[in-house]
């Protein structure tokens, strides 16, 4: 059971609005976690640099806004080969899809691009769906 | 400067994350369980950062031809519904149902110095690169 937190949530969201409007105005670029955690890491790419220093941020700024009211996780319930699994998934769809809930959900949506549009929704109904059957149907 | 603005722009993204909670696993997928113990928060995430980023975007993203510190701005302006986008799309809310990690709170998670995180951190960059191998093998063929 988690509390519903309006105004935490408004003011997470409205922060991450602004971070991914920066980059692009500024830079040009799109705050999509998954491409630019991709790159990040890829030997050939010679554009690393900012990719690197927005990752660092990324750290930077959970460390500075993590306290007793909005914490990170201690632990996570979900056995090993499930959290692998879901791993390979995550990483595995975001990539041939082309982004994830940063790239797809955030920055397309808000610039209202059919790709997005589809995206968003499929992954949406997914993974509802598939919070219905492990929670409701599997009983896990 | 392009630089600092890519760090200040992390710096928001991973407060927003850890602030809004979705770095939570839990509070995701009681975000996702809308038959069970919905916990709507992380729509008026959605909502709250859409309003802006999209408000942003058509009225000082789209009148201007350039970024202001670059030469042009790198948006895709692909508007093909093709395979590898709902194939990709589909396996990746599998995995974000079973677990609520998506890869940002994956990078966030990090700091826990859980080791559950790093193997679900590890697993997912290993899933990009296999995909990677994939597509490639199939564009070549």
């Amino acid at each position: 059971m988690t509390e519903f937190t309006p105004l935490t949530a408004l003011f997470g969201g409205a922060l991450i609005g602004v971070s991914a409007l920066l980059l692009l105005i500024f830079n040009g670029r799109i705050a999509g976690i998954s491409g630019i955690l991709y790159s990040a890491i890829q030997p050939a790419d010679n554009d690393r640099l900012w990719r690197w220093l927005f990752l660092l941020g990324l750290m930077l700024g959970v460390f500075f806004a993590m306290n007793p009211t909005t914490p990170l996780p201690s632990d996570i319930e979900a056995s090993w080969p499930l959290l692998i699994i879901a791993g390979l998934l995550v990483g595995f769809g975001s990539k041939i899809g082309n982004g994830c809930t940063s790239g797809h959900a955030i920055c397309g949506l808000g610039r209202l691009s059919p790709r997005s549009i589809v995206a968003t929704i499929i992954f949406m109904i997914t993974a509802a769906l598939t919070v219905f059957i492990t929670r409701h149907i599997l009983g896990a | 400067m392009k630089l600092m603005i890519a760090l200040i722009s992390g710096v928001l993204f991973g407060a927003g994350l850890t602030i809004a909670q979705m770095v939570n696993p839990e509070k995701v997928l009681n975000f996702l369980d809308i038959t069970g113990q919905w916990d709507a928060s992380l729509a008026l995430v959605m909502a709250s950062a859409l309003t802006i980023f999209g408000s942003g975007y058509f009225l000082l993203v789209r009148t201007k031809d350039k970024p202001l510190l670059d030469k042009e701005f790198i948006v895709s302006n692909n508007n093909k519904i093709d395979n590898p986008l709902i194939v990709g799309a589909t396996i990746f809310g599998l995995g974000w149902g079973l677990i609520g990690i998506c890869p940002g709170p994956a990078l966030a998670t990090l700091l826990t110095g859980n080791i559950k995180f790093f193997g679900f951190f590890i697993a997912m960059l290993i899933g990009m690169q296999v995909a990677q191998k994939i597509s490639k093998t199939i564009a070549n063929e």
